[in-house]
């Protein structure tokens, strides 16, 4: 199954992943609308992580034995049968943040204001914005063998 | 403290409609000529600190950017230019020598521009490449005389065994880039697109890294006045070994590592100081004249064995043809011939701009006096030094070059913009700084492609050009001066240059 | 009045050559007359334009055969004075004469035509050329050659090899050849030419073969490589005076095989040299020598359309340029090779052949002697 990787050698930590992130999730889906016009922003899935000159963009995993999946309470976590990416259904999820707690990479984060999570990776329907606007080549989009260690 | 009166070169213009204050620009400028106002939520712009780099310009996601020429105007004046005036007030700040990075942006005088080239009609039929065969190979190195044949078992063997060659799919090069002068990461994506062209890459004078020994079969290291991580291993692993001892940005000194791009791993690669300047000598200290070159030529020789070619680098300067004649007589298997227009990261300005002449006047001479004193076959001429365009090269090659050596068209390749501040170690397109922030930025999977697009991109408007004089080698075309005119010249400049007016037939 | 001779510094146009060859032997040595290359030729009468037109024979002075026959035309008595008075200092004459020539032949004016059949004089005699260098015979030949073209205001030599000459002038061919009353002579090669220059007035210097020595050479096309070859030749002192290509091809042929020794099939991969793909398909030690000749002989390569017949000593050879952008048709009969730029040419001689084909580019035809081995059949 095709996840995104990411090469910290190249990551330049520019955030435009966050950026086209937004863009994505956002209403309008266009750039100047969604930061500018939505009342309401959309969250970013990808963030990222920096530390002296090393940086990486991180986002959810879509584990294949994800434990935010064993942990929902209300199955608004699912699975998508075509891209084997870990879905959030907004409208089940009743806030109580327990995958929140369990996930080991911490990539969902709790929304106070609306009582749910803020936002996960649902992997753009198999095309990451993230991976197309990254503009080093530092995330890419490919299938490799998860045991190798890579 | 004292007024300063550097003013901005350029002036930043963000269109406040289509900023979304994403902040990529301040987080991407390495020179902080945008700054995030927490309070007000505005990026607001630096003028004096911008370069005009374009790194801001092409990473905002709205394109709400663009750079300007800063409006402040000084009145015109023909003596006193804009630049004559800043360069002083800069000495009076600081005492300094001025230094500059990249070639002489003021020159008046490039012949390439001067120079057209021959289509073949009606008598002669045109090539087309895409349809014939169509060929650029060529053969750097010395080749002989005449070759002599001998009768063994009633079998005719050539006597005659051709000196060591280096074999160019196309007659384009990477010119000599020091580790140091620029990141591993960009030396990595010219190594790579060399291998993939099927030419060469010059490490310059700072040594081997060993990321690249990999790479070091299409490599030509070079051997420079600091002799910075010469060793046997770096003269055997290599394919040929040029002696530099000059190039055209500063004919007369030495290379120019600021000690701000003197990091540990450079420390450790050219073995001195983290930070301090490294300031190659001016000569080599063992090469005073033409004979302790033929010594240092024969000594590398002798050290590989006799199975590398051995070139020399000289900048283009008056006498260059007596010169080079000498190196020819002297063993080198090339001269590589660098002209005024040649880049550099770090040279003085008065020196870059003032010294040196253009490099299509010195290959015409150099080409010319070694066909008349006979030695022409002798050794390879390739010249660098400011080659824009696949029109610069084919009218070189037509002078009597056999190859470029192309330098800041490579750079431009992998991002550079020309803002011509490589001596600050700033560079925020990842090419000429060894900040880590920065060097991550040249991803050399990307740079390996966008290097080699140039060089095919390029042989095939010369394969063009060759098709449309009725050329299918670019053996035919070599010193083929009859396929060159000159526009807008003196007649001392035509006869220089070996070619007829414009408008003059055969 | 016509010229026979262009000098340096005069506003010129090179000639640019075309376009119709043709060339007949006999490969038994047996000797015949000119009329059937009259005829082979004026069959191509629509390749020409009536400004050239000339013709190469060989085995014509067996009487002579040791003697250089300098064949030379001059613009008038005081050129052919001058060049007399050269040619006497270093060369003992033998015999004199007006080149035969008949004045109906559609021919109107022609310079004075006259051949020598000179020796170089002995060395004791230490003639000026000798005093400095130990020069053979054929380089003293040369030499002279050279100086005459050059230098001698009004002369122009177009022949100087041994029992060979060249008939060449200013008119169609077929004319030019019946003005030289070829038909009496008997040689074993002909060779012959007709031109289309597009400069305007001819010049009967100008027309083919061009010949050096032994050497002549007939041209259909135009050299894009010329510049470079001239500029390569004239390293080694070959002076390129008549603004020919057909100059360039006789030098490079007298250079590769006269001085450096290569043989003639060598000289042929030189000058259209096989492309680097199919070298790289060779086996080793052939690739090797592919390489060593490109890397050595580039100046050497000739680059542009060409359709050339080159005639020496014992034979003759035709070629192509690699990509054949000139025709050239190659044929058999008995001991008879003939070639030509059009079949036709060679049917009209002989309808009968035992072969006929279009040779491929690079690929010479060589046609040599049965029972000599010329000079330059192989290396030495």
């Amino acid at each position: 199954m095709k996840r995104i990787w990411i090469n910290e050698e190249y990551c330049i930590g520019c955030r435009l992943c966050e950026v086209h992130c937004i863009v994505a999730h956002s209403k309008s889906k266009k750039i100047l609308k969604a930061f500018k016009d939505e009342a309401v922003r959309a969250c970013a899935a990808v963030s990222v992580e920096e530390h002296g000159y090393i940086s990486f963009a991180l986002q959810c995993r879509h584990c294949k034995d994800a434990p935010c999946l064993a942990a929902c309470m209300t199955g608004a976590m699912s699975r998508d049968p075509n891209t084997g990416a870990v879905l959030h259904d907004e409208e089940k999820c009743v806030g109580c943040w327990m995958c929140v707690m369990v996930c080991p990479f911490g990539v969902t984060k709790p929304d106070h204001g609306k009582h749910k999570i803020a936002s996960k990776c649902d992997l753009c329907d198999g095309k990451p914005a993230c991976v197309e606007h990254c503009p080093n080549e530092a995330l890419v989009y490919e299938d490799r063998d998860e045991t190798s260690g890579k | 403290m004292a007024l300063n009166t550097q003013e901005s070169e350029f002036q930043i213009i963000r269109d406040e409609d289509k900023c979304i204050a994403c902040k990529v620009c301040v987080r991407q400028c390495a020179n902080d000529a945008h700054v995030y106002d927490v309070d007000d939520e505005r990026v607001h712009s630096q003028d004096v600190k911008c370069v005009n780099c374009h790194r801001c310009v092409s990473v905002c996601p709205t394109k709400a950017l663009a750079i300007k020429k800063a409006p402040l105007e000084f009145r015109e004046n023909t003596n006193w230019t804009s630049s004559a005036i800043k360069n002083i007030i800069k000495q009076a700040d600081t005492g300094g020598v001025v230094l500059v990075g990249m070639g002489f942006d003021q020159s008046k005088a490039i012949y390439w521009d001067k120079i057209l080239l021959n289509a073949a009609q009606v008598t002669n039929p045109s090539i087309d490449p895409l349809r014939e065969p169509m060929e650029l190979k060529t053969l750097i190195g010395k080749k002989p005389d005449r070759v002599k044949f001998e009768r063994v078992d009633g079998k005719l063997h050539a006597k005659t065994k051709l000196s060591p060659q280096l074999e160019l799919a196309t007659p384009i090069m990477f010119s000599a880039m020091s580790y140091g002068s620029i990141s591993l990461n960009a030396q990595k994506s010219l190594a790579r697109a060399a291998c993939e062209a099927g030419t060469y890459w010059n490490t310059g004078e700072g040594g081997l890294h060993k990321d690249l020994r990999e790479y070091a079969h299409r490599a030509i290291v070079q051997v420079a006045s600091g002799r910075f991580g010469v060793n046997a291993e770096y003269l055997n692993s290599a394919a040929a070994v040029e002696i530099k001892i000059g190039q055209g940005a500063k004919p007369g000194i030495g290379g120019h590592l600021p000690g701000e791009k003197v990091s540990r791993e450079i420390s450790r690669t050219r073995m001195i100081p983290e930070g301090t300047d490294a300031i190659s000598p001016a000569p080599h200290h063992d090469i005073y004249s033409i004979e302790d070159l033929k010594q240092l030529i024969y000594g590398i020789k002798e050290a590989t064995r006799y199975k590398k070619p051995v070139f020399v680098k000289i900048a283009a300067v008056h006498n260059v043809a007596p010169i080079a004649s000498g190196i020819v007589r002297a063993g080198a298997d090339a001269v590589v011939l660098d002209g005024l227009l040649g880049g550099t990261g770090a040279a003085p300005a008065a020196i870059r701009n003032n010294v040196g002449i253009p490099i299509e006047l010195a290959v015409s001479a150099v080409d010319t006096r070694l066909r008349e004193e006979g030695i022409r076959n002798q050794a390879s001429i390739i010249a660098a030094g400011g080659f824009r365009s696949s029109g610069d090269i084919t009218k070189a090659i037509a002078l009597g070059a056999d190859a470029v050596y192309i330098g800041t068209s490579a750079l431009i390749s992998l991002g550079c913009h020309v803002c011509q501040k490589c001596y600050t170690g700033k560079c925020n397109w990842g090419i000429a700084t060894q900040d880590p922030y920065l060097t991550k930025r040249l991803n050399p999977d990307i740079g390996n492609r966008r290097a080699a697009n140039l060089i095919r991109g390029w042989s095939m408007e010369i394969k063009e050009m060759l098709g449309g004089m009725g050329i299918n080698a670019i053996d035919s075309l070599r010193g083929n001066r009859e396929h060159l005119r000159g526009i807008n010249m003196y007649e001392h400049e035509l006869e220089i240059l070996g070619i007829k007016a414009a408008g003059m037939a055969w | 009045m016509f010229r026979c001779q262009q000098k340096p510094g005069q506003f010129y146009e090179k000639d640019i050559s075309g376009c119709a060859v043709a060339a007949i032997m006999d490969t038994s040595g047996k000797v015949f007359g000119g009329q059937a290359i009259i005829d082979s030729i004026e069959t191509q009468h629509e390749r020409s334009n009536g400004l050239g037109g000339g013709f190469a024979a060989y085995g014509i002075y067996p009487e002579l055969a040791d003697f250089y026959a300098f064949h030379i035309m001059f613009e008038d008595d005081q050129a052919a004075k001058d060049t007399e008075k050269y040619l006497y200092r270093d060369f003992v004459l033998e015999r004199k004469e007006v080149i035969p020539h008949r004045h109906d032949a559609g021919i109107k004016k022609h310079p004075l035509l006259r051949r020598y059949f000179v020796l170089p004089r002995p060395i004791e005699e230490k003639t000026p050329d000798r005093v400095f260098e130990n020069l053979s015979d054929d380089e003293l030949v040369f030499r002279a050659v050279m100086h005459i073209n050059k230098d001698v205001t009004g002369a122009y030599v177009f022949s100087c090899g041994k029992n060979m000459g060249v008939f060449k002038g200013v008119g169609y061919p077929e004319d030019i050849g019946r003005f030289y009353k070829l038909e009496e002579y008997q040689a074993y090669t002909w060779i012959s030419h007709g031109r289309f220059p597009t400069n305007s007035a001819g010049w009967w210097g100008g027309a083919h073969p061009f010949s050096l020595l032994n050497w002549a050479v007939v041209h259909n096309g135009e050299i894009s490589s010329y510049g470079k070859n001239k500029r390569y030749l004239e390293n080694f002192d070959y002076q390129c005076t008549l603004f020919t290509d057909t100059e360039v091809i006789a030098y490079i042929f007298d250079l590769l095989v006269r001085r450096h020794g290569l043989s003639l099939e060598m000289a042929a991969k030189v000058v259209a040299a096989p492309f680097w793909d199919e070298i790289a398909r060779m086996p080793q030690e052939q690739k090797e020598l592919a390489t060593l000749l490109r890397a050595t002989y580039a100046g050497a390569l000739l680059n542009g359309p060409f359709g050339v017949i080159i005639g020496f000593d014992g034979g003759m050879m035709g070629i192509n340029d690699r990509i054949k952008l000139r025709p050239l048709v190659a044929a058999k009969k008995g001991d008879f090779v003939y070639m030509a730029s059009e079949e036709s040419a060679i049917r009209a001689i002989s309808p009968q052949l035992d072969e006929v084909w279009s040779p491929k580019g690079g690929e010479p035809v060589l046609a040599l002697l049965k029972n000599k081995t010329p000079a330059y059949a192989s290396v030495r």
